[in-house]
């Protein structure tokens, strides 16, 4: 007698998954198509662009208010229209450098900054990618530094989920710079920018912190995940950099994988792209990652720097302004079908770097090739010379040690400073 | 005139091949050269009572043949032949089978009953056939026709009624084929042979019998009937009787509640001493009302404020009956049940019809089953113990977890012990029952598991050490690992618990799934499942160690499958089985190592050789395997990106060769989908494919041959190639949008009451539009000015759709994003097009107050593009 056709996977359903992975497979691919075409049409500009500081001049505040009628009843208020105008002309890796010009970017410390201990906070960089995080219209949305989404979640951020009485005026909206650290599933916040509608962008990194600290942990957003809350929230601590301050971020146990230490200057406002005020520093300790790896995880024999060639055939980091590190003749340019505004990965080779006052004396680059099409930036400055000193003579964390010693004798003598 | 084709027939069933050949071959040409008489002739034949019986039968094969097929071209095509034959001789045709149901023999009325159903299938809905039930009914009422006459009427009467719809019968007649059928049931009136057609044809019948189970007297009449021949002395009567009771519950749940009782008492009498066919039906009756009270909970929306019951509760009423009842089907096992695979028995029927009870009532059954197992979980006869064991394993879905977890926490120990069981059903039974717990009660990420750090090493190691055991448990275990890896996913830091174990569980996988001595290799596909989805769950920072080292594994694995000796097609087809489980793990170890930066770089360093054997599968030409090998490489593509290039060369013809594969459809399709992921990998690198596979695409959406589903991914396929290669798309857009404008008014025109092609027709609109997006968006940076002449189309099919209140969620979305994106990339041309769209601006504010954060996401970003375009 044939069993019943329902009635059979009961006790003896297969284990089979084959169906599985092709609804996995159509997932994964609809998910990638809606990915590329929202990148094509820079979508993604949109929820960040409400804050976009490239408009410094419209208050948050009347975002949300109604414009005048257009024919389509449209609510788009005149700066973020303005803002995905710029945006959504962008393509490929021009959208991707338009959102990472949104986050502040450290360079890589390649010498002891002055006054360390009084003027600048340390703390120890969780591993993991580092991520806007905005909460607005009762919802949250992680996105990465190429604008693509990383999580759509209910969150307890102000406005970060659809629950009533909780989190505020509807309007109100809330953008973090944070770090998604993979092992424990936390947002790890480094910086807060705009906090239940009110920007920070224009205070100084200590108003944030302090701000971050006192804010972040009564909206509920450190608690453990619930429904409304799908991913716990947390604050990074963050020391003054004097010599124990220096000692926690680095020795410290932390919930985290570390990678590296940032150094915020305490008086630096949100500062969108590269800034000299924040700084990453890294060693073997604490990071996994100090020397650069190529595609396939390995440490290359030679460093490999990505410099971008400007009309007159300079090769130049992405600093503003550039630093010239060489010229390629023009025949070479040529012949490698190169052109301007290509980027051009070099190796290093023996000669070496030499570098005075910012500026390369000399500088022995191997051409490679021209660098695979996902970059962006060329490389800057500091990352390059970080890079060739973890190599050759790293900076270490002793040399930051001694640096704060000598500090802290020199402000034993603050009146003869001051009566100079 | 009909043609004497009886040699031709005998010699077709002939031994000896060449005769055969050349007389099937004979036949053939006759079919080809004259349709209409060799249907006369094979009419003929079937009905002349001289013939012998094997010309006869194969009379009525090809006659069957000829009028349906189970392929839908074909089918088509046999019905447009058959109408365009002459009415007199089709008239003709029919005579002679209607009187063939008359015959003395047996087997021509059979037959003849069957063509005749074939023939109604065409007639009937085109009222072409309008005596048909006449005649057949007057075959009963007559008082001289003899017994068989109305056996094989009845029975005409059943096929008929399965081939057609009810809407293609008026209710007088479907009222006299009810009368005729339930008087062919009158135990008084009529032999076995009658009564058994008249209640298998009430079987099909039922569907047609809306009207009358309104209507309490006729419906209680039938009831009365049905009720009567179950209680028949024969038994498959009896069982005919008891099928049509489950379908009633089915079909008529809602008119039940007075006959509760007698159901009842009539399906317990059965359970307790009928013969086991008729004890199954009995038994499927409940697990019928099951279904339907389970279906309607499901469907019963919260939101609605009704307050009343969504069913009548006929299972929690006759619970505390019905329970005792299920669980004594228990213990009657087989003994060898678990090792065939197309047993079904009373014991697991009555199991499975306990698992939908716990499922419709929830807690309530809890009290009633757990004495049961209490009582004989220790048992020393196998018996007991294993059917409280599945008692236990089968109320686990349903119950409230509050419920369940005490119980569980305190049986779990029991359990695991039980897996050393000297019985192998009880073991078998047992490791079922622990995969059943992790799948219900092990959900970490919303906050609750049976499992915790403490017992977690002591079931892995149980679970491991049973394995080893024969093929059926081991098998049963392999279940219980999948669940307990499933558990872990998306499971945050929990999942990081299963990781210590990662190495000695894969390691017993691939043990498991080398092992020969069980039946066929259905361990050895549950093992490599399993492992599929202890990789996909797997914490990857934490495992990305031992899945890399997995990857070669495999990978040497799959290389050896080429070494197999393939002399028969049964090796061949194992080969392909082997190779499908092997794509698959590859598959998936790709997707879960390129899903972080970190860890692609191990999929990168090994893609060369992961290429090469893929291709060297698909040299081995199976189809099943070509379907796996093709989804992974859809993962390598994504993985490997811009990369990918260079494999191109060689793999096209793969590509192509699966674009081509109408029959597979769902080859076909992840061809489509593959294409997509090397789209988005390669960008413009793909540009020298395009023209053949944008022309094999279009073909493809041309063809009538190709499985529908194929086509909406074939749109969205246009769209991934029209972003890839941007202004390139010049070449095809023609071609390419007079396609998309003809599906967009196939949606126009879609039947909106059958459900199966809403489904389709979302499909469509929604893959239209992505095609439109695409190539809207490709053309942006050069050649926007191509889409003015199609912005009105879409537009007005965008207004289409956004009328249709029916619609998709999916299918808003991606028509809100195709009007943005012609705002965006055509601009200022188009203006007074939008301003003459009215619907436009209801369109976005129904989109905006949608909840769905995406849309509102896109429908605010449309509004801005054309808001932008409106006041510049």
């Amino acid at each position: 007698m044939a069993p019943h056709d329902l009635r059979r996977p009961f006790k003896r359903r297969p284990i089979s998954d084959q169906q599985k992975r092709r609804d996995l497979s159509l997932l994964r691919q609809s998910q990638h198509r809606s990915d590329a075409q929202q990148r094509a049409r820079n979508l993604a500009s949109s929820v960040i662009s409400l804050q976009s500081p490239s408009s410094p001049d419209v208050d948050p505040e009347t975002l949300s208010e109604p414009m005048p009628d257009v024919d389509t009843a449209g609510h788009e208020s005149e700066a973020s229209s303005f803002s995905i105008r710029q945006a959504s002309s962008l393509r490929g890796p021009e959208a991707r450098k338009w959102f990472a010009s949104q986050l502040m970017l450290p360079e890589w410390m390649i010498d002891v900054p002055e006054n360390l201990s009084r003027d600048w906070y340390v703390l120890a960089r969780p591993a993991g990618k580092r991520c806007f995080v905005v909460s607005t219209d009762g919802v949250t949305v992680s996105r990465l530094r190429n604008g693509s989404v990383l999580h759509h979640f209910p969150s307890a951020l102000p406005g970060g989920a659809r629950k009533k009485g909780v989190s505020g005026p509807a309007q109100s909206y809330s953008i973090l710079d944070c770090i998604f650290h993979e092992a424990d599933q936390t947002y790890y916040v480094i910086d807060m920018v705009c906090w239940r509608g009110y920007s920070l962008y224009e205070c100084t990194a200590e108003f944030r912190f302090f701000w971050l600290q006192s804010k972040l942990d009564e909206t509920g957003a450190c608690d453990p995940p619930s429904f409304y809350h799908k991913f716990r929230f947390s604050v990074v601590p963050f020391y003054n950099c004097d010599q124990s301050g220096l000692h926690s971020a680095y020795t410290g146990s932390l919930p985290y994988v570390k990678d590296g230490l940032l150094f915020y200057n305490k008086h630096a406002h949100y500062h969108t792209g590269n800034t000299p005020l924040v700084l990453i520093w890294k060693d073997e300790r604490c990071s996994q990652y100090v020397i650069d790896t190529d595609n396939n995880g390995q440490v290359p024999s030679q460093q490999h720097i990505v410099l971008e060639l400007q009309d007159d055939g300079k090769i130049v980091t992405s600093d503003d302004p550039p630093v010239v590190v060489n010229c390629l003749n023009a025949d070479f340019v040529k012949q490698s079908g190169l052109s301007p505004g290509s980027l051009v990965r070099f190796a290093i080779g023996d000669g070496g770097l030499n570098c005075v006052d910012g500026k390369f004396e000399k500088a022995d680059l191997q051409y490679i090739s021209v660098s695979n099409r996902a970059r962006a930036f060329a490389d800057s400055y500091s990352k390059i010379m970080f890079q060739y000193m973890a190599r050759h003579s790293p900076l270490k964390v002793e040399d930051l040690a001694s640096m704060i010693s000598q500090e802290n004798q020199q402000d034993k003598l603050p009146e003869v400073e001051m009566s100079d | 005139m009909a043609m004497e084709i009886t040699q031709f027939l005998l010699a077709a069933q002939s031994a000896d091949a060449r005769v055969r050949t050349e007389a099937e071959g004979s036949l053939k040409q006759f079919q080809e050269q004259n349709l209409p008489q060799f249907l006369l002739s094979l009419s003929f034949e079937l009905a002349n009572n001289e013939k012998p019986s094997e010309s006869r039968r194969l009379a009525g094969i090809l006659l069957k043949n000829s009028l349906d097929a189970k392929d839908s071209g074909r089918k088509e095509l046999l019905v447009k032949q058959w109408c365009a034959i002459d009415l007199a001789l089709k008239s003709q045709i029919k005579e002679l089978l209607l009187r063939t149901i008359g015959s003395s023999v047996p087997e021509a009325r059979h037959t003849s009953a069957q063509v005749i159903a074939k023939v109604a299938s065409i007639e009937v809905p085109q009222k072409q056939w309008p005596e048909l039930v006449g005649s057949l009914l007057s075959n009963m009422t007559q008082q001289e026709s003899p017994a068989h006459l109305k056996q094989s009427t009845l029975e005409t009467l059943g096929y008929v009624c399965e081939e057609i719809s009810h809407h293609d019968l008026v209710q007088d007649e479907v009222n006299s084929v009810l009368t005729a059928v339930v008087q062919g049931m009158n135990q008084a009136a009529n032999n076995a042979e009658v009564r058994l057609a008249a209640t298998k044809a009430l079987l099909n019948a039922l569907d047609f019998s809306q009207t009358n189970f309104e209507n309490e007297m006729e419906r209680s009449y039938i009831m009365k009937m049905v009720c009567e021949t179950a209680c028949a002395k024969e038994a498959v009567i009896r069982q005919a009787a008891f099928e049509c009771l489950v379908s009633i519950a089915s079909t008529y749940y809602e008119v039940l509640e007075q006959y509760m009782q007698t159901l009842f008492e009539l399906t317990a009498k059965a359970v307790k001493e009928d013969e086991e066919s008729v004890a199954l039906q009995a038994v499927e009756f409940w697990s019928t009302i099951c279904d339907e009270e389970i279906d309607r909970q499901e469907y019963d929306s919260p939101d609605t404020g009704d307050s009343s019951p969504p069913h009548s509760g006929f299972i929690e009423k006759a619970l505390p009956h019905l329970v005792p009842m299920l669980l004594e089907t228990l213990e009657k096992q087989e003994e060898d049940q678990d090792h065939e695979d197309d047993v079904w028995n009373i014991s697991m029927a009555g199991g499975t019809c306990l698992g939908l009870v716990a499922r419709t009532v929830g807690d309530g059954i809890v009290p009633l089953v757990m004495p049961f197992v209490e009582i004989n979980i220790r048992k020393p006869n196998w018996r007991s113990r294993e059917a409280a064991t599945y008692a236990f394993g089968s109320i686990l879905e349903g119950p409230t977890i509050d419920k369940l977890a005490p119980m569980v926490a305190a049986g779990l120990e029991f359990l695991l012990t039980a897996t050393k069981d000297e019985n192998n059903h009880v073991r078998d039974t047992t490791a079922w029952t622990l995969s059943r717990i992790f799948e219900f009660l092990h959900t970490p990420d919303s906050g609750f598991s049976v499992i915790s750090p403490q017992n977690l090493p002591r079931i892995v190691g149980v679970l491991l050490e049973s394995m080893k055991d024969v093929p059926n448990v081991a098998e049963k275990v392999c279940g219980a690992i999948y669940n307990l890896a499933q558990g872990y996913e998306d499971a945050g830091a929990s999942s990081s618990l299963l990781s210590p174990y990662l190495t000695e569980i894969i390691q017993h996988l691939l043990a498991a799934a080398e092992r020969t001595d069980g039946p066929e290799s259905k361990l050895r596909s549950a093992s490599y499942e399993t492992l599929n989805e202890v990789v996909r769950c797997s914490n990857l920072l934490e495992a990305s160690g031992i899945i890399g080292q997995l990857l070669p594994v495999i990978m040497v694995k799959l290389g050896q499958t080429m070494d197999l000796q393939v002399v028969s097609t049964e090796d061949r087809e194992k080969q392909a089985e082997l190779q499908a489980s092997l794509c698959g793990v590859l598959q998936v170890i790709i997707q879960k190592l390129s899903s972080k930066d970190e860890t692609k770089p191990i999929v990168m360093q090994n893609a060369d050789q992961i290429m090469m054997l893929f291709l060297r599968v698909f040299g081995c030409h199976s189809s099943s395997v070509h379907e796996e090998a093709m989804l992974a490489i859809g993962a390598l593509a994504y993985a490997t990106g811009a990369e990918f290039a260079k494999y191109m060369p060689e793999l096209f013809k793969y590509l192509q060769t699966g674009l081509q594969n109408f029959e597979e459809y769902q080859v076909c399709s992840i061809t489509v989908g593959v294409i997509g992921d090397i789209c988005r990998a390669l960008d413009d690198k793909i540009l020298p494919f395009c023209d053949q596979i944008m022309s094999l695409l279009i073909q493809n959406l041309q063809s009538d041959a190709l499985h529908r589903s194929v086509k909406p991914p074939i749109f969205s396929c246009f769209g991934d190639i029209a972003l890839a290669i941007g202004g390139h798309f010049e070449r095809y857009v023609a071609t390419a949008l007079q396609i998309m404008q003809g599906a967009a008014q196939v949606c126009a025109q879609m039947d909106t009451l059958d459900e199966e092609l809403m489904d389709y027709g979302n499909q469509l609109r929604r893959s239209i539009f992505e095609a439109y997006s695409g190539i809207l968006q490709g053309f942006k940076d050069a050649k926007a000015e191509l889409m003015v002449p199609y912005a009105q189309h879409l537009l007005q099919f965008v207004e289409l759709v956004s009328k249709d209140s029916l619609r998709d969620e999916s299918v808003t979305k991606a028509a809100v994003a195709a009007m943005g994106d012609l705002a965006d990339v055509v601009g200022e041309k188009i203006k007074p097009l939008f301003s003459n769209f009215t619907f436009c601006g209801e369109f976005l504010n129904e989109c905006l107050d949608s909840e769905d954060d995406d849309l509102k996401d896109t429908a605010r970003w449309t509004q801005g593009m054309i808001a932008r375009l409106m006041v510049t």
